[in-house]
């Protein structure tokens, strides 16, 4: 089964038919947000546009299917269809955090850089706040398990979400070693140094002090004055975790100053790049990806390089806090 | 939970110094086949601490790892296998881990260890 596509892809089912959306687009996240359920989307006329310039060809009940999509295409096999998570194989719950804009966009910006990430072999990935289980379930499809060497953690404070996780990486086939905890207390000490990937989706709401680290659902996004207050807990674990070689990719929204936790990393010896860059009425969020500044030359160089999905990979260039060169200081 | 886990965990009670490894007390366990990689198990061999992990794996009854090991014996298939059992393919689902020092118990439901604190332990 061949089809062409931009960019890279993800089918979803909705009542029995087939639709296929190109990954990495905001027409994407629109569309997924309305199958998952997520609060209201007013889809904004520029990308109301790039619908209607797609012609989708609609299957019932058959498995052949094709999408032209008339910006540009290329042609891929189907066996890149799963390198992310599906939505119609998550586990869910109540009071944990169902995918939305930010979880798609992570998972995007580990797409973009899946060349790099892969070129990278890491040995242990990580991510912080595991949630649905979808990040991390992405990832492990991504690069691939004991086959090839990697292993993958995941931790929330939420014990219904460790459950959701474990259940959504179970319906997929993929394995990660998961643990109830605050961050990676109980892991930092013996962890230390060894990570070489993590990723996290942080509560970056900026909301009232007490709502932060509250029971169930409120801590998935509580993130108190300026969205900061767990995301400044995170980063020196992190800096703790993370190997010579190690990455991390992380959300975050403007209301957290992104550039200021950039310098802040900065001081701790890290360069860090966008790989993500996104905004919808609500919001507007980056996924950030910081390394030890001594192998940034090599990163950045390979950034550039690596192809197809190096598209995303260009829009930081284009940041808006700050213009002109891919790293920030 | 994997024995690796077990190995990568330690009490996070404030104040406890002597808070690896936590003893292991399990319940349930199951076997998973996993495909050997050998680059995996010396990269990560001296990170692992030996008497922990050995110590965890006759906790559920694997007593084919030796009391020591040394990096020379990662030539060894044989060692690699037992190794490479004992790492990745026992895991404990129901059970508890329990801090040496303070005597804390840390449960493990559905595989899943739960290493949150109560507020005095913070
Ligand atoms: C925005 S949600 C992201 C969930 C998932 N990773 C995703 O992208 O869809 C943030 C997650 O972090 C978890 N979390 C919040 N505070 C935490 C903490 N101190 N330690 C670990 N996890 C935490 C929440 O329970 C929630 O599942």
């Amino acid at each position: 089964m061949e089809m062409n596509m931009l960019w890279s892809s993800e089918i979803f089912f909705v009542g029995d038919k087939f639709l296929y959306a190109s990954h990495s687009s905001f027409v994407t996240m629109a569309l997924r947000r309305n199958l998952v359920g997520c609060t209201s989307f007013c889809f904004p006329p520029v990308f109301l546009c790039w619908i209607a310039a797609m012609d989708y060809s609609i299957d019932i009940g058959s498995s052949s299917f094709s999408t032209k999509c008339k910006l540009s295409s290329r042609t891929v096999s189907s066996k890149s269809l799963h390198k992310t998570a599906q939505i119609r194989l998550l586990s869910r719950h109540p009071e944990v955090y169902e995918p939305c804009d930010d979880s798609f966009a992570l998972v995007d910006a580990l797409l973009a850089d899946r060349a790099n990430l892969l070129q990278h072999k890491p040995r242990l990935c990580m991510e912080v706040g595991c949630g649905s289980g979808y990040v991390i379930t992405s990832l492990a499809l991504m690069l691939g398990e004991e086959n090839s060497g990697v292993h993958y953690f995941a931790t929330d404070i939420n014990p219904h979400a460790v459950d959701v996780t474990r259940a959504t990486l179970e319906a997929h086939g993929v394995h990660a070693e998961i643990i109830t905890t605050d961050i990676a207390s109980g892991l930092h000490k013996r962890l230390a140094g060894m990570v070489d990937v993590v990723v996290v989706n942080p509560p970056y709401v900026p909301t009232p002090e007490e709502e932060v680290g509250c029971e169930g659902i409120t801590a998935s996004w509580a993130g108190g004055e300026n969205g900061r207050k767990v995301i400044d807990r995170i980063l020196p674990v992190v800096d703790e975790l993370l190997s010579g070689k190690g990455w991390l990719y992380m959300v975050t929204l403007t209301a957290n100053n992104p550039s200021q936790i950039c310098r802040l990393m900065r001081e701790k010896g890290y360069a860090s790049r966008i790989i993500v860059q996104r905004s919808t009425e609500e919001e507007s969020l980056h996924v950030i990806k910081f390394w030890h500044e001594d192998i940034a030359e090599m990163e950045g160089a390979r950034a550039v390089a690596s192809g197809p999905e190096s598209w995303l990979s260009q829009f930081p260039l284009k940041s808006f806090w700050r213009g002109g060169t891919g790293s920030i200081g | 939970m994997r024995l690796l886990t077990h190995n990568m965990l330690s009490c996070n009670i404030k104040g406890v110094s002597n808070g690896f490894p936590l003893r292991l007390e399990a319940e349930k366990w199951v076997e998973k086949e996993v495909e050997l990689n050998a680059d995996f198990l010396r990269g990560i061999f001296p990170k692992i601490e030996w008497k922990a992990l050995a110590g965890a794996a006759r906790a559920i009854g694997y007593d084919q790892l030796p009391d020591e090991a040394d990096a020379s014996m990662l030539d060894s298939d044989d060692f690699l296998r037992r190794f490479h059992h004992a790492l990745l393919e026992l895991h404990v689902e129901e059970g508890a881990l329990v801090c040496p020092e303070t005597g804390r118990r840390f449960p493990i439901n559905k595989g899943i260890p739960n290493m949150l604190l109560h507020e005095d332990e913070v």
